[in-house]
């Protein structure tokens, strides 16, 4: 490892969220000060000392804001990452980098939405105009189709996906219903104590084929918010400090926002080849060091290339390292185990990055044992993040 | 501010109820099949024999007045649940835009059922200035009732909102409030870099964006060549044919225009680029990747022309 890494430097000490629901019944805002002064209160830490913020992008609530009502005097840095979901790791990575090089003390991390009841990002409308602007020009190419939701262009990949390593809709279950027993034992998912059946999977309706009604993750409201800090300081803290040992972000050949279709080969996801192969450098670790993983789960095709990215399947076999069980209650590599953003709540990746501190703190409903490395991906088809958050040696 | 006089008439009617007005024709299966037809919504599962029922959002529909403007059917009531709209037109507040209509089910209708509703004048805000004009949000809720011998059913409401206001230029926008427009195909943002494409289109031609410095084809398009960084370019005409590369076939959210199941594919052209498209002439369940296909354009809302393709026969 290399001096100027980022492995080591910064550590999570603090966790909050708020429930998960479909309807809140109160504002963003609220969500997001609920979420992040319950994370300071766990680290401990006075809210008028946190000095930076980093959240991503469809987040409507402004740092100001939170910095605002924290009563926080001198705030030095703050970012927004863009791309939803594919971000959702990033802004860890920001704080990470904000406190190794002392360019703030104590950064709050927050994802704070309304998403349910507020917006529905799959209602296929968006607005977009017939002006020049690029935003307009890029979606110019679908929405006049009728191509206009995400479950729609995770779908196109997901069909090439099949077709060239004859993956099936049984294998896109087969990550749902693994997802849906862990929710089933997390009484803060939405989906506790109710698992599925493959049968049930099979049986659930068309949203866009290939995709079933449970290959889609939920809607959701509510907040999740962390504090980060730098290793030096959490050793100092009561809490058991939760180590950055890989933080990357990924933009690859021919990106697009979900709609990557123009590069030689559609069943790979480049972006987060680049996130893998910079996690593993940065931390020396390999696929056999990380003991479970929240492998981002908006849709159910996009887990098995992720599997294979990161190396913990071969390309194109990672459909039976699921016929396998690997990636459920019990396997070789139990993933999204407080149910996923299938399971649990679709908190835009953050409430993954929380199962992880969870995992790493042994404080999770379903603990993995010992774990000393946990795996967070972020949003896939978009530009993407990752994390390998872990114990302390 | 203080309100004009004549508001105080206006605030007075704040909470009148008025009477019933009724539904031409109980509910039954051809306005079902020919809304859904209209809607581009799937009648089958409304129209099952015995259990034939509408969908939740005719409600309003059952009690329209009809083609004739103002024509109720016997037994309505013969004041106008608009009066305050009147009141407040005769004050020189000519125009009106429907702001909100929110539908509220308590249960679905069957066929067989008569239904009425009655009217109820909710709120009016005070004097607002909006980008349109100067004037009031008035709230009206419509409580829509089933007829039964044992004692009328309430199956949902409708709170209605319009904003009544003086334009603040006599060309400003002015909309009846129960007319809204056909939904469209949403246009594609088109700029000098596209353009070329959208207008072959419309030509009958499928475009390819080439670099003239180092001859790539390139699709979608954009100002320079990722592969040289030259400016310079020109288009060829695609032959057509291509293969489906991969597809997906939409079924949920039905989002109008579109009709669904609405198949989508990814198509590789002859020439070796992709673009997204329609598949045309293919029954669900029949697409498959691999399958040759042809363009053809179709013309939607009048003037946007839409490359879409269709299987051919292959040719071995």
């Amino acid at each position: 490892m290399s001096e100027l890494s980022i492995s080591g430097r910064a550590a999570i000490v603090g966790l909050g969220a708020t429930e998960f629901s479909k309807n809140s019944g109160r504002t963003e805002v609220r969500l997001a000060m609920e979420a992040t002064l319950q994370a300071l209160n766990d680290a401990g830490i006075d809210p008028a000392e946190v000095d930076g913020f980093s959240s991503y992008s469809m987040d409507k609530v402004p740092e100001y804001e939170i910095a605002r009502l924290l009563g926080a005097k001198n705030v030095r840095f703050f970012s927004q990452v863009p791309h939803g979901g594919g971000a959702a790791c990033g802004p860890v990575l920001h704080a990470a980098m904000a406190v190794a090089t002392g360019i703030a003390r104590t950064v709050v991390v927050y994802r704070a939405m309304n998403e349910r009841s507020w917006y529905r990002f799959g209602n296929g409308n968006y607005g977009f105009g017939s002006s020049p602007l690029f935003e307009n020009v890029n979606y110019g190419w679908y929405m006049p189709y009728g191509f206009h939701t995400p479950a729609a262009w995770v779908g196109m990949f997901a069909r090439r996906y099949m077709h060239t390593y004859g993956a099936t809709s049984e294998d896109f279950g087969r990550v749902a219903v693994a997802a849906r027993d862990f929710a089933a034992t997390n009484p803060a998912a939405f989906f506790y104590q109710k698992p599925i059946t493959l049968a049930e999977h099979q049986a659930s309706r068309w949203i866009c084929e290939p995709l079933h009604l449970l290959d889609c993750c939920q809607e959701s409201d509510g907040a999740v918010a962390m504090v980060i800090t730098s290793v030096e300081r959490a050793r100092d803290m009561k809490i058991r400090p939760v180590i950055v040992k890989g933080a990357a972000q990924g933009s690859s050949d021919g990106q697009q926002i979900m709609t990557s279709y123009y590069r030689d080969d559609i069943t790979g996801l480049p972006e987060m080849g680049l996130v893998a192969r910079q996690l593993w450098q940065q931390s020396g670790l390999a696929p056999q060091d990380i003991q479970t993983a929240v492998i981002y789960d908006h849709f159910t095709p996009f887990v098995l290339p992720q599997l294979e990215e990161f190396g913990f399947a071969e390309r194109g076999a990672a459909k039976e390292f699921v016929r396998a069980g690997h990636h459920a209650r019990g396997g070789r590599l139990p993933i999204n185990t407080h149910g996923g953003q299938l399971g649990e709540a679709y908190i835009h990746g953050m409430n993954g990055i929380a199962e992880a501190v969870r995992q790493v703190r042994g404080t999770a409903v379903n603990q993995v044992g010992q774990v000393r490395n946990v795996l967070v991906t972020a949003g896939t088809g978009v530009p993407t993040s990752a994390l390998i958050l872990g114990q302390e040696k | 501010m203080a309100e004009p006089s004549w508001m105080d008439s206006a605030r007075a009617l704040v909470g009148k109820e008025y009477g019933r007005v009724y539904a031409w024709d109980k509910v039954n299966a051809p306005m079902i099949r020919q809304w859904c037809e209209i809607m581009g919504v799937d009648a089958s599962p409304y129209l099952v024999e015995g259990v034939v029922h509408a969908p939740e959002a005719m409600l309003q529909v059952w009690c329209m007045e009809g083609f004739t403007l103002n024509n109720y059917p016997p037994g309505s009531t013969t004041e106008n649940p608009y009066e305050v709209l009147k009141l407040m037109e005769a004050q020189g507040l000519a125009s009106v835009v429907a702001v909100n209509s929110e539908l509220q089910f308590s249960r679905a209708v069957r066929e067989g059922e008569r239904l009425y509703y009655t009217t109820r004048l909710d709120t009016i805000s005070p004097e607002k200035t909006t980008a349109l004009g100067t004037g009031y949000f008035v709230t009206l809720v419509m409580r829509y009732f089933s007829e039964i011998a044992s004692g009328d059913q309430e199956v949902g409401q409708l709170l209605f909102r319009v904003f009544k206001f003086k334009p603040t230029q006599a060309a400003a926008p002015s909309a009846p409030a129960s007319a809204p427009a056909k939904p469209k195909r949403p246009a594609p943002g088109i700029s000098d870099d596209t353009r070329f494409f959208w207008e072959g289109a419309r030509a009958g031609q499928l475009r390819i964006q080439r670099c003239t410095a180092c001859g790539t084809l390139r699709h979608p398009p954009g100002p320079v060549c990722p592969q040289c960084h030259s400016f310079e370019w020109d288009a060829v005409t695609a032959s057509g044919r291509g293969t489906v590369y991969s597809f997906v076939v939409m079924h949920y959210p039905e989002v109008p225009p579109f009709e669904h199941p609405n198949p989508i594919a990814l198509i590789e052209l002859e020439e070796g680029t992709r673009l997204i498209t329609q598949l045309v002439g293919v029954a669900p369940g029949d697409a498959r990747i691999g399958q040759k296909v042809q363009v053809e354009f179709h013309t939607y809302d009048g003037d946007l022309v839409l490359p879409q393709f269709r299987p051919v026969p292959d040719a071995n």
